[in-house]
């Protein structure tokens, strides 16, 4: 007899429905869940015991009265806090913020509240959602669940650490460059960075505005799906959102889960296996023999070259600084969040630079600065003006890809969760850790990290990348690849010390 | 030869309205250069004729209906000001910032 927790949402979901459990017992399971493991691993930055199971009872009020229910309604949920909501406490793991509660709900909130999804609490991730390993957050570390010395991947450490952890079942993220999919890879769950404009950036706090795209956190492919259908879809409040229907990813992930592959055609990119001195030997091994599985489930593999690949790194690092140094001018003092220095002596200008160096941390200055840097006179058209050009050719190469092949598959990252401190003293170092996820946030295609072996005992992930609203076929290939796996990665991973 | 000095970072800083340390000013200066040596790489390509790519989507004037919609209540919003007095936000003086 598995426990609540062990149960992947769509069980959950049925279980639910059918009265075999109430949506007040599964949440509690999960509450109870991080209280016994959240003081050592700290995935939660706010846990919200009061709201999660008042919408629980309400979801089991509405089972008794024979009501029709969403699809993951009573299914509980976890949300990074880069995404407002209204009446918990949002901080974006910054000091800026520490504190605010937002007068308003993310449209992917107002997403969930309809789908009736408790709200277990807001999840801990590199401030600003700028990292790649959770240790910029402000409100301390989150630890890796699989080994307590490593990463637990970021931005989204906090959101990938809650489901690996099984103190949620699925969870939001956020993906600008990886931030989805990337803590997926090392921590054993699955990722989804969905098609940009699919899914509404309202009420995110904004990064990097042409890139951040919020997706599914989940232990497996049909719950990532399931979670996709929830937020997914036009909203007119941003004016980026695509205007056409969400791909049928549910459809998608259960017709993967056959293990049927023939016919489908996916990409290895040239340049991808050629750098591969930057991938570790043990991350190769387990990602080809996940390539051998596609491959007996009949898919075809292809190469494909994508030369501009090579320069997504430093593309993406003058764009996403570009536009979050004006993006974060908005922290000003005046409206929201942290002021400091303001003695009544001082002007605004000085107390605004006195706040933003009390409230920011230093991965968010040092991105500040880059940004201004790519955007002042005489660097602008050497800089971002450039970078904005070399995307155009990053997107081309996606496009003839995507002529000779349905999907394009890769590692999601170069390396196995790393050590803390590792990294943090050579920010080049911890950008490298994006090399392969960066690429499709350019282009604005979909791209999932699905759980494919081990490596020195940590989890690895492989990336499925498809075109512009193509969504579905993602979904497929990581379902497929799940099926050949004997137990889902993410259901081997240690157990906890509870502290 | 460094891409950015030190000097370079401060002015950066002063124009992000950050204030900075000097330890911070000895880091940064020293990191950015290390990405920003990275970012010269791509002046090797060639972008003769190719246009610009802003947004991953191309969309050209997204218009909505021209109807008033409710906007947040006035105390739900000053309730997360740093400051506020006669139901505005309460600023530091802005004039006289050179003298």
């Amino acid at each position: 007899m598995s426990r609540i927790i062990d149960k992947t949402a769509a069980e959950l979901a049925a279980d639910i429905r059918e009265g075999r459990l109430t949506s007040v017992e599964v949440t509690t399971a999960f509450l109870d869940r991080i209280d016994a493991v959240d003081g050592t691993l700290n995935a939660f930055l706010h846990v919200d015991r009061e709201g999660a199971l008042a919408t629980a009872a309400e979801v089991d009020a509405a089972v008794a009265a024979g009501q029709e229910l969403g699809p993951l309604a009573g299914v509980p949920i976890a949300v990074k806090d880069v995404v407002v909501t209204k009446g918990l406490p949002t901080t974006a793991a910054s000091k800026m913020l520490e504190g605010w509660i937002p007068p308003y709900d993310a449209t992917i909130t107002e997403r969930l509240k309809a789908a009736k999804m408790p709200i277990l609490g807001k999840t801990n991730m590199d401030e600003f959602a700028m990292g790649s390993s959770t240790e910029y957050s402000a409100f301390g570390k989150t630890l890796n669940p699989w080994d307590n010395g490593r990463i637990p991947g970021g931005s989204g450490g906090g959101s990938a650490s809650a489901v690996a952890a099984k103190m949620a079942p699925l969870a939001i993220g956020t993906d600008t460059g990886g931030s989805i999919r990337q803590p997926g890879a090392v921590t054993g769950t699955f990722g989804a960075k969905p098609t940009y404009g699919s899914n509404s950036r309202y009420g995110l706090i904004a990064f990097s505005s042409s890139l951040d795209t919020p997706g599914p956190v989940s232990r497996n492919a049909l719950d990532g799906a399931l979670l996709h259908e929830v937020i997914s879809g036009y909203d007119p409040r941003d004016s980026t959102a695509i205007d056409a229907p969400v791909p049928p990813v549910v459809a998608a992930a259960k017709a993967g889960a056959t293990g049927d592959l023939s016919g489908v055609k996916l990409g290895i990119v040239k340049e991808f296996a050629e750098g591969t001195d930057a991938a570790e030997p043990g991350v190769i091994a387990a990602y080809e023999a996940g390539v051998e599985q596609l491959v007996k489930l009949g898919a075809e593999i292809v190469e494909v070259s994508c030369p501009s690949f090579t320069y997504a790194l430093p593309t993406y690092y003058l764009i996403a600084p570009s536009e979050a140094s004006s993006n974060l001018a908005r922290y000003d003092g005046v409206r929201y969040g942290l002021r400091s220095g303001d003695d009544g002596e001082r002007g605004l200008e000085e107390v605004m630079s006195l706040t933003r160096e009390a409230g920011f941390g230093p991965e968010v200055k040092r991105r500040i600065i880059l940004g201004t840097y790519a955007l002042s006179a005489g660097y602008v058209d050497a800089f971002y003006g450039k970078a904005q050009l070399v995307r155009t050719l990053i997107k081309q190469d996606f496009e003839k890809a995507f002529e000779q092949v349905d999907a394009i598959i890769s590692p999601t990252t170069p390396f196995i969760a790393f050590k803390f401190g590792e990294r943090t003293g050579d920010p080049y170092q911890m950008y490298l850790a994006d090399l392969y996820t960066i690429p499709t946030n350019l282009y604005g295609g979909p791209g999932v990290s699905v759980p494919v072996g081990l490596s020195e005992g940590m989890p690895v992930g492989l990336q499925v990348m498809g075109p512009v609203m193509g969504d579905d076929i993602t979904y497929r290939v990581a379902a497929a690849l799940e099926s050949t796996q004997e137990t889902l990665l993410a259901d081997t991973a240690p157990e906890i010390e509870g502290k | 030869m460094s891409t950015i000095s030190r000097e370079e970072v401060a002015h950066l800083a002063r124009l992000a309205r950050l204030e900075v340390t000097d330890d911070e000013l000895d880091a940064f200066a020293g990191q950015l250069d290390v990405i920003l040596e990275s970012m010269k790489t791509l002046a090797e390509v060639n972008t003769d004729g190719v246009q610009p790519t802003s947004h991953a989507v191309p969309l050209v004037n997204v218009f909505r209906e021209d109807q008033p919609q409710p906007s947040l209540p006035r105390d739900a919003v000053l309730a997360g000001a740093p400051d506020t007095a006669e139901d505005r936000f309460r600023v530091p003086r802005i004039l006289d910032e050179e003298a």
